[in-house]
């Protein structure tokens, strides 16, 4: 193991991109997000503490870190068969299908949030056949997942559709001309080159899931201690003027999801090393 | 090189946007109201009718622009920068933290106008559906099992906390002045809410769009915008024996009409909201005018109930604020008892 | 039949499955929003439009997304050639403060810009003195977008670019090329689609972005609406056609925008 800061390569660029990375991403992100950390220096670390862990604080980050880790469950499973399916076969309608896909993207989170529930609603086109099964979409944790499901789910599909595009067909081939079976191939040829795509793409999911509010507070309900999502409560402490509560409820989130972010990114990193795809 | 190029010639967009912003034409006077969500209707008319009286006595056109939102929202935006020339929000409580936490507005601001600077009043009445199927007529009905009640969140909600309060108050009365009564009350109460939502307007909607409840506590303007206009017939207002005053106030920002050199007009324009001309549009848009002769004529549409007030009955704002709904005030008590 | 495929039964199932999660949780949301945008009719639909109120915000959010995806995609490239090409410490942590922003809530997202620029900011004072308005005005609106979609080019682009190893690159400057030449001949045709995807991904946010917007905004019509804040102020005045059919231009331009993505790709894939 060398002790450098980089690894000797003869690929050029690496202070030009090093240094403008850093540069546009102090000024957009991490000078504007330090603000956080500034406006919680008011509070004593006893305050900073008991702030964080309140019941009603640790309610609302289960329910928003529980329900976003479900959506994007979901979707990595759901968003590796649809890309797949857009990739490899041919059917009718495929085309609308994969310029859909982006939809949640370009639907402004409110409007989401209003179509959705009018959909799940008790009284809604969903909602109505639900409802006769006994299920309370809307106004649930459920309906948090339906809304928090909608919002990610071009996460996974974007991610893992260039990559089975780019996959090599030799390999396949080759997998299959030394007797491979058709799932033996799948799983130990195509899965390993496209799981960290998938890792990434349910990661962002996640990450996107956890801080939604647009599309969540018109579904969700917003009881207390129940439907009451992490980012519903910092708007609560805003408005009863409280910078301090509210940025430090946002540190906590943002703790918790760089935490997260920081586990995949590593796996990730293992997962493509462990492959030598690269 | 191409990178930086591209990024001088963005920063120098960014700065010409910023440029571009404050400069104004100067024929056009523009003011800017920031109000709280339930007035859209009442200002839309009332601009219109202001920018022809200023015309007719200056020869000046005058632009209004508005911007609403959550009365706390947009007292914080008023607080964090907006360039609001005239506040009109739904609570003093709100214009009173723009004067604690800023130098924008001088502290006495209420004392001002005439009236604690409200020149409209509205209260808290319940929409029902047709032919009122639970028989709500007064608060007391709304903790009986079974009936569903749509409120927004009082936390997040200048109209539901003036709900609260209404039904704090009515829970005293009745029970001898005994706060632990009121409390439970109130507790059973919000057990009979599925929704909170964070605004007044989205409680409506809960109520009108989805169909969901027995009850909306609403503004006395909501439930007859309501009645009148979203759903004919579908509705029903009914009046409690008791209800709250409530007085959304106005005022100029002082710091921001200087700056603009717009405090004439802007002083003007709350002032016209106290003739007859603007009491008449209040009126129009079911806002209980304060002028004698305005409301006479309106006497039919407004019911007659007994009201009590915030300074009255729960001591100003701030101390309302603080033991209600601050954090570990009443209403979190409720909810952690409901847990 | 090819080795690269499943049977018939397998393909079927897969497409289904496919197909009806997209129904329940696109088709249906998107058929909600038309369906309401259309339910006063055309004329009503293109007189909510045509409103100078709604072409305002129209022309707020396409100069927001002008400025924030060009610089964002001039980034997403940079960092991408960044972690995708080199080996160095603290690739992990660079990595996930990349990511940082999609995990940040909007309601955040939007906050941190008032924390910094507002009245009661560390620049507030400053930039009161000097007459500039950035939050509550088109700047802060920009600022707010850029931070929201700041990951998107990047996130399309690394997985790509890793994929493609350092072989190719690592040819041509054998071969002599020059760095820049490297870059433009060999990197770039290499990850045009990633690109493109990026910049569609990242287009889109920022027009719909609503969240983040909405908090530094100001909500003044005419002069500080984004089109999907518009959405918003006219469903809080219960004008829900009106609302859906605003709604319904942002729908629009997804799908006008995945068109000529695809059109771009069948021009590109004759071209070879």
């Amino acid at each position: 193991m060398s002790r450098r800061f980089v690894e000797p390569s003869i690929l050029p660029g690496f202070s030009l991109t090093f240094g403008f990375t850093v540069f546009y991403l102090s000024l957009i992100v991490l000078i504007p997000l330090s603000m956080l950390f500034f406006k919680t220096a008011s509070l004593s670390p006893r305050e900073f503490w008991e702030i964080l862990t309140a019941t009603r604080t640790l309610a609302a980050y289960r329910l928003s870190f529980g329900t976003a880790f479900a959506s994007a469950g979901i979707n990595a499973v759901f968003g590796v068969i649809i890309a797949w399916a857009l990739v490899r076969y041919s059917f009718p309608g495929k085309r609308i299908i994969d310029a859909l896909v982006d939809f949640p993207l370009a639907l402004p989170t409110a409007v989401a949030g209003i179509a959705l529930t009018e959909l799940y609603a008790p009284n809604g086109s969903v909602g109505r056949y639900l409802a006769l099964a006994g299920i309370k979409g809307a106004f649930t944790p459920l309906g948090i997942t339906i809304a928090l499901t909608f919002v990610g789910l071009p996460f996974v599909v974007r991610t893992v559709e260039p990559v089975l595009e780019e996959l090599d067909p030799q390999l396949e081939e080759a997998a299959a001309s030394l007797g491979a079976s058709r799932w033996y191939t799948i799983k130990k040829v195509i899965f390993p080159v496209i799981a960290p795509a998938v890792l990434t793409g349910f990661t962002l999911a996640f990450a996107r899931a956890v801080g939604e509010y647009g599309s969540v507070i018109f579904i969700a309900g917003n009881m207390p201690m129940k439907t009451e999502i992490a980012p519903l409560l910092i708007m609560t402490k805003l408005e009863q003027y409280d910078y301090a509560g509210a940025t430090t409820i946002a540190i906590g989130m943002l703790l918790i999801s760089f935490f997260f972010l920081a586990a995949a990114n590593f796996f990730q990193w293992q997962l493509s090393r462990k492959y030598g795809k690269v | 090189m191409l990178l930086k190029k591209l990024y001088s010639f963005t920063a120098a967009v960014l700065v010409g946007l910023t440029l571009v912003a404050p400069a104004s034409a100067a024929e056009k006077v523009t003011l800017l109201n920031v109000s709280y969500d339930p007035t859209r209707e009442l200002y839309q008319a009332f601009n219109k009718s202001f920018a022809d009286y200023w015309y007719k006595k200056t020869g000046t056109a005058v632009e209004v622009n508005q911007s609403h939102g959550g009365s706390g929202k947009q007292g914080r935006a008023v607080i964090d920068g907006l360039q609001a020339d005239v506040v009109t929000l739904a609570l003093a409580y709100d214009i009173d933290a723009i004067a604690q936490k800023t130098n924008l507005l001088p502290k006495n601001w209420q004392t001002r106008l005439s009236n604690n600077s409200t020149p409209y009043t509205s209260t808290i009445v319940f929409l029902v559906r047709k032919g009122n199927p639970k028989g709500i007529k007064d608060w007391n009905d709304l903790i009986k099992p079974g009936v569903v009640v749509i409120t927004p969140n009082p936390k997040t909600s200048g109209g539901a906390r003036w709900n609260y309060l209404a039904a704090w108050g009515y829970a005293l009365k009745h029970g001898n002045n005994d706060e632990a009564k009121a409390k439970e009350f109130l507790s059973a109460l919000f057990k009979n809410v599925p929704v909170l939502d964070t605004g007044a307007r989205g409680s409506t909607t809960t109520f009108v769009e989805r169909k969901i409840g027995d009850v909306l506590l609403a503004w006395e303007n909501e439930a007859y915008l309501v009645v009148n206009q979203l759903g004919k017939g579908e509705y029903e207002i009914v009046t409690p024996s008791l209800s709250i005053l409530a007085e959304p106030p106005v005022a100029l920002v002082d710091r921001n009409v200087d700056r603009h050199g717009t405090r004439q007009v802007a002083q003007a324009y709350l002032e016209y909201l106290y003739t007859e001309e603007g009491q008449e549009i209040a009126a129009q848009n079911y806002y209980r005018p304060r002028l004698e002769s305005v409301a006479k004529k309106h006497e039919a549409q407004f019911a007659k109930l007994e009201f009590i007030t915030i300074d009255g009955d729960f001591g100003g704002w701030q101390k309302a604020q603080q033991k209600h709904f601050a954090d570990k005030g009443t209403f979190d008590e409720i909810y952690q008892v409901n847990q | 039949m090819s080795v690269r495929t499943e049977p018939r039964s397998i393909r079927i199932l897969i497409i289904t499955v496919a197909v009806a999660f997209f129904a329940l949780f696109l088709v249906l949301p998107l058929v909600c929003v038309f369906q309401n945008a259309f339910s006063k009719g055309l004329t009503f639909y293109v007189k909510t439009l045509q409103h100078p109120d709604a072409l305002a915000a129209m022309r707020m959010t396409v100069i927001t997304a002008l400025v924030a995806v060009p610089l964002n995609l001039v980034f997403g490239v940079a960092a991408s050639w960044l972690i995708a090409k080199f080996d160095f410490k603290g690739k992990d942590i660079l990595l996930s403060l990349i990511d940082l922003p999609l995990s940040v809530s909007p309601v955040i997202s939007g906050l941190v810009f008032i924390l910094l620029f507002g009245a009661q900011g560390l620049l507030g004072e400053w930039l009161g003195d000097r007459n500039i308005q950035i939050v509550f005005a088109p700047p802060g609106i920009i600022l707010a977008t850029i931070f929201v979609t700041f990951p998107m080019v990047a996130r399309e682009l690394i997985p790509v670019m890793k994929a493609q190893g350092n072989e190719e690159e690592e040819a041509a400057l054998t071969l002599g090329a020059s760095g820049w030449r490297t870059f433009w001949l060999v990197t770039i045709p290499n990850i045009r689609w990633g690109i493109l995807y990026g910049i569609i991904l990242c287009n889109a946010r920022a027009m719909g972005e609503f969240g983040a917007v909405s908090v530094v905004s100001g909500h003044i019509r005419g002069l500080t609406n984004t089109l999907p804040l518009h959405v918003e102020i006219l469903y809080n005045e219960y004008q829900f056609a009106a609302a859906f059919a605003a709604a319904s231009v942002l729908a629009l331009l997804a799908i006008v925008t995945l068109v000529a993505k695809t059109a771009v790709e069948g021009m590109m894939r004759r071209e070879h």
